[in-house]
């Protein structure tokens, strides 16, 4: 089936979302639809799917208008989303979730669990799709929750399946896998509209590719010509330079080193299992692994926000173990958090209040327990200024920043303390590229100054730009310890998913 | 630092399965806790019990007018509360040392249970204490608890709670009455669950339409009702006795199985309010697992917008999971009324609607779990009742305080792994 969208514009308060899109996905193919975030893809495929209504333009299947009044009118039409954070019942069974709304029944609304079961595999085996219809959704791995996903879309008889930038959650080998799937759903007559913001992915599985910016198609390429440059161009508006320029590092002596240290939750699974790891000054250290694989614990165990169970923290040679968050503070960790929203800022206090949020009680912003606006004020305008956060007002809101820029407020206010240790966990998800490209440089900059750095990134390209040495997670062990010159994406994708020797 | 050959992953820690051996110092913590607490209740049987009682303890097993007659349970007091103590004891050092680990739930159980007993033996020290009677009881006042466990249940696994089950019990109880004493016993039971549906459709409105939030509805519905029943008690039911004035359902035997020694008059000699609690539950239960109402229902309150994005109103099944839930609380309100007493007095419901929230997450929103647990609140509050008959040196006051007691300690100390639906009490917002 062929999909037409033709000027599609949906306003919410204050912000045009989309703005005359039209689009074509021809019948059988695959169409890439790439922007950065913020672009309207998510807004466009809320259209798509009925759960937004749009203020003006139309949607054409096989050149027929249609009405979407809610998701079920888009089912009915043939229309499959597959969201980015599955709609999925983690409590419930496969075949419960697949057949939720279509349920098959017997008298009086009794579920036909053998059918519903039949049904699943009967799909699961004409698409190749491995899964076990019984399985519970939350012990499956993420991977195989996608493929619930398709089947879910597969069996309402989807003809025309969204993908909401699918591979945000899988490892480098499900990507693969997912590009089989992909290859044969495409085989079997199915239109594909792939989202996405990763640029090689597009190109490597895509035959049309439509470029979103600010709400508005930019630009359609072709992929068997157009190069990720090109494409990032578009994207951004202006030239962008994707590898991070940096010279080897020269690491000196131990600054942070991990000794055993584990970390259990409620139940007594271990969070943390006997890590060990050392940073030493002038290098970045990587941390690689599929999210939740400890490192987020890692990161709290070190900062102090989180207890450990055994083993030791020590920093610059003192044991910090059972030092509170703030004495690791002042005794020179910085912490750009992984949650720039949750954690890393106060949305509603003022851009000046958020730079001074780690430092407010000491001279020179609080003196004899008073603040001093003067101190505060002159530090925040230098800051804004020197770690190019716009618009520099900073009497406005950090939650009115946009993400790269409300993660450049945190890194101003991380950064502009010199202090001996770095931690940035994902310090780039989910902002521009304009923005990536400069907290990069960043902290480059800072490694060259002979910080210890590190970096907990979900993007292998990250790690791979930026890092000195690399270390993979996995189920909240370390398992791979990399040189970054001796290795490869490929043979720490195997690590990240478990695999590795 | 020579990083050139990467070490081989350290495999030092030993797992069983997901979980480690080692304990974590929150549980060490609450063994040592309930290991302590099970010590002192040894010491309390051993130094308080064993003195104060002699001769034998009596306990009847059938009532006069079984069919089958049973011979009472003679056991010698002091031997028995020796035994029983160091029962206990064995359990709470091994408890306090080592800890059960797994087992620990079902070891505090057995425990709480054996105590129970030897305060039976304490009790019954010298005089004959009717054991049926007091199981028979058990069950009776365990069923507005299981019912408002149950109206909960329904509630919250849409995804929305239900604090106002007192008030629903409340008003079934007051409707209930009124209406069974202008129009007999079984238009009362209709008005009271019809009574228990309207409130509930009052919850659902402000908390799908209007996003309020839930815990304030739940709670101004009980005060409402309270205020409303005790204001319409004072000004019409004082004035006028004969609308408190109530038919109540008398037990109605089942032939054979009635006849069937200690289980059936507990089981089978019981009012129609009795018999509609056990039909519910097992209803209930099939029709939220079995079912597409059901599996449509638990969707909703785990993840609405999934059930949303597949073409599932959220709204609609919510509202009908909340008046259904609101009818069984309405009908758990008749149990007071028409049920054992045929008048209404002010909160007389007296926090059972509280009681069955607690019992309906020991039971892990789960009906028949529900159920069980509301056996254990019913068994300690029948305990209170025959021991304030008996000539037992304890305040009635402080024997009242018991079953509130038991689930504070339920809740506080048993429940720990249970998990809720996901999404209870938050309202859905469309975009």
């Amino acid at each position: 089936m062929e999909l037409q969208l033709r000027g599609i514009t949906k306003r919410f308060p204050g912000v045009l979302a989309n703005d005359d899109v039209s689009l074509t996905a021809r019948s059988g193919t695959v169409l890439a639809l790439i922007g950065e975030n913020g672009a309207g893809k998510s807004t466009l495929m809320n259209v798509l799917s009925g759960l937004y209504r749009s203020d003006a333009g139309e949607i054409l299947i096989d050149g027929v208008h249609q009405t979407f009044r809610d998701p079920g009118d888009a089912i009915k039409a043939g229309i499959g989303m597959v969201h980015q954070h599955f709609m999925l019942v983690p409590v419930f069974s496969v075949y419960e979730n697949v057949i939720l709304g279509v349920e098959p029944t017997k008298a009086g609304g009794v579920l036909n669990r053998r059918e519903a079961r039949r049904e699943v595999k009967e799909i699961s085996e004409r698409y190749g799709l491995a899964v076990d219809p019984d399985a519970k959704i939350e012990n499956l791995p993420v991977g195989i929750q996608q493929r619930v996903e398709i089947i879910k879309v597969l069996l309402r008889g989807a003809k025309i399946l969204v993908f909401d930038e699918p591979t945000a959650v899988l490892t480098p080998q499900e990507v693969e896998e997912f590009f089989g799937i992909v290859a044969e759903l495409k085989a079997r007559g199915a239109t594909i509209i792939f989202i996405t913001h990763k640029l090689k992915e597009a190109l490597a599985v895509a035959d049309d590719i439509t470029v979103l910016r600010g709400g508005r198609v930019v630009g359609h390429a072709d992929p068997t010509t157009a190069t990720p440059e090109d494409l990032a161009a578009m994207m951004v508006g202006r030239e962008i330079d994707l590898t991070v320029d940096k010279e080897p590092g020269t690491p000196g002596r131990t600054i942070l080193e991990l000794t055993d240290v584990t970390m259990v939750d409620d139940y007594g699974r271990p969070l943390l299992n006997k890590v060990s790891l050392s940073v030493a000054a002038g290098e970045i250290v990587g941390v690689a692994g599929i999210q939740g694989n400890g490192q987020t614990e890692l990161v709290e165990a070190i900062t102090g926000l989180l207890p450990i169970s055994s083993g030791r923290v020590e920093f610059d040679g003192a044991d910090i173990s059972n030092r509170s968050v703030r004495d690791r503070h002042v005794l020179g960790i910085a912490h750009v958090p992984e949650d720039r929203n949750d954690m890393g800022m106060v949305g509603s206090f003022t851009i000046k209040e958020n730079l001074v949020l780690d430092s407010y009680y000491a001279a020179p912003y609080s003196k004899g327990g008073r603040l001093q606006k003067a101190s505060i004020q002159e530090s925040a305008l230098a800051l804004v200024e020197a770690y190019d956060v716009r618009p520099p007002l900073i009497e406005n809101t950090g939650g009115a920043l946009s993400g790269g820029n409300a993660q450049k407020m945190i890194v101003a206010r991380e950064f502009s303390r010199d202090v001996p240790l770095v931690i940035c966990a994902q310090p780039t998800r989910g902002i521009d590229v304009g923005s990536i490209e400069y907290i990069h440089e960043q902290i480059v900059r800072k490694r060259n100054e002979g910080k210890a750095i590190l970096i907990v990134s979900t993007e292998l390209d990250e790690i791979f730009a930026l890092s000195d040495r690399i270390i993979v997670m996995y189920d909240g062990k370390i398992v791979a310890e990399r040189l970054v010159g001796e290795t490869t994406p490929t043979e720490i994708g195997l690590f990240m998913a478990g695999k590795g020797s | 630092m020579n990083q050139a050959s990467a070490p081989a992953p350290r495999e030092s820690y030993e797992l069983t399965g997901k979980r480690t051996k080692e304990l974590t110092k929150r549980q060490i913590r609450k063994a040592r806790i309930s290991g302590v607490v099970l010590l002192l209740l040894s010491g309390l049987v051993m130094l308080v019990f064993v003195p104060a009682v002699s001769g034998v303890s009596t306990f009847g097993l059938s009532t006069p007018d079984d069919a089958i007659q049973l011979d009472s349970l003679a056991v010698p007091s002091a031997g028995s509360l020796w035994v029983l103590s160091s029962v206990l004891a064995f359990l709470g050092a091994t408890q306090f040392f080592r800890g059960f680990q797994g087992k620990t739930t079902i070891i505090l159980g057995i425990s709480f249970g054996v105590f129970a007993i030897a305060l039976m033996v304490w009790a019954a020290s010298g005089q004959e204490f009717s054991l049926i009677s007091m199981l028979v009881a058990t069950v009776a006042r365990s069923t507005p608890i299981a019912l408002g466990a149950l109206s909960g249940i329904l509630c919250e696994r849409s995804g929305v709670v239900n604090i106002g089950i007192e008030g629903m019990l409340l008003g079934g109880a007051f409707t209930g009455v009124v209406m069974g004493s202008l129009l007999g016993g079984w238009i009362g039971l209709l008005s009271a669950t019809l009574t228990g549906g309207v409130l509930a459709l009052l919850l659902a409105v402000l908390a799908v339409k209007f996003r309020v939030d839930q815990i304030i509805i739940g709670v101004v519905i009980n005060i409402l009702v309270l205020g409303l029943t005790s204001f319409l008690t004072a000004q019409v039911l004082v004035k006028k006795p004969e609308l408190n004035d109530a038919p109540i359902f008398a037990a109605v035997k089942i032939p054979i199985l009635g006849d069937i020694p200690i289980i059936g008059p507990m089981f089978f000699d019981q009012t129609i309010i009795v018999y509609g609690m056990f039909i519910l539950i097992g209803s209930v239960t099939y029709l939220l697992f079995r079912t597409r109402w059901g599996l449509r229902t638990r969707a909703v309150g785990e993840n609405p917008k999934a059930a949303d994005s597949l073409g599932v109103s959220v709204a609609k099944v919510r509202y009908l999971a909340v008046i259904y839930g609101g009818m069984v609380g309405g009908f758990a309100g008749a149990w007071f009324t028409l049920g054992s007493v045929g008048r209404f007095d002010e909160n007389m419901t007296g926090g059972r609607g509280f009681i069955g929230l607690a019992a309906m997450i020991f039971g892990a929103w789960n009906p028949i779990g529900a159920f069980l647990a509301a056996l254990i609140f019913g068994f300690s509050e029948s305990l209170q009742q025959k021991f304030a008959l008996l000539d037992i040196p304890i305040p009635s006051e402080f024997l009242a305080m018991a079953p509130y007691l038991v689930t504070i300690v339920v809740v506080a100390g048993v429940v720990g792994r249970v998990r809720p639906p996901a999404a209870d009490g938050q309202p859905y917002e469309k975009q």
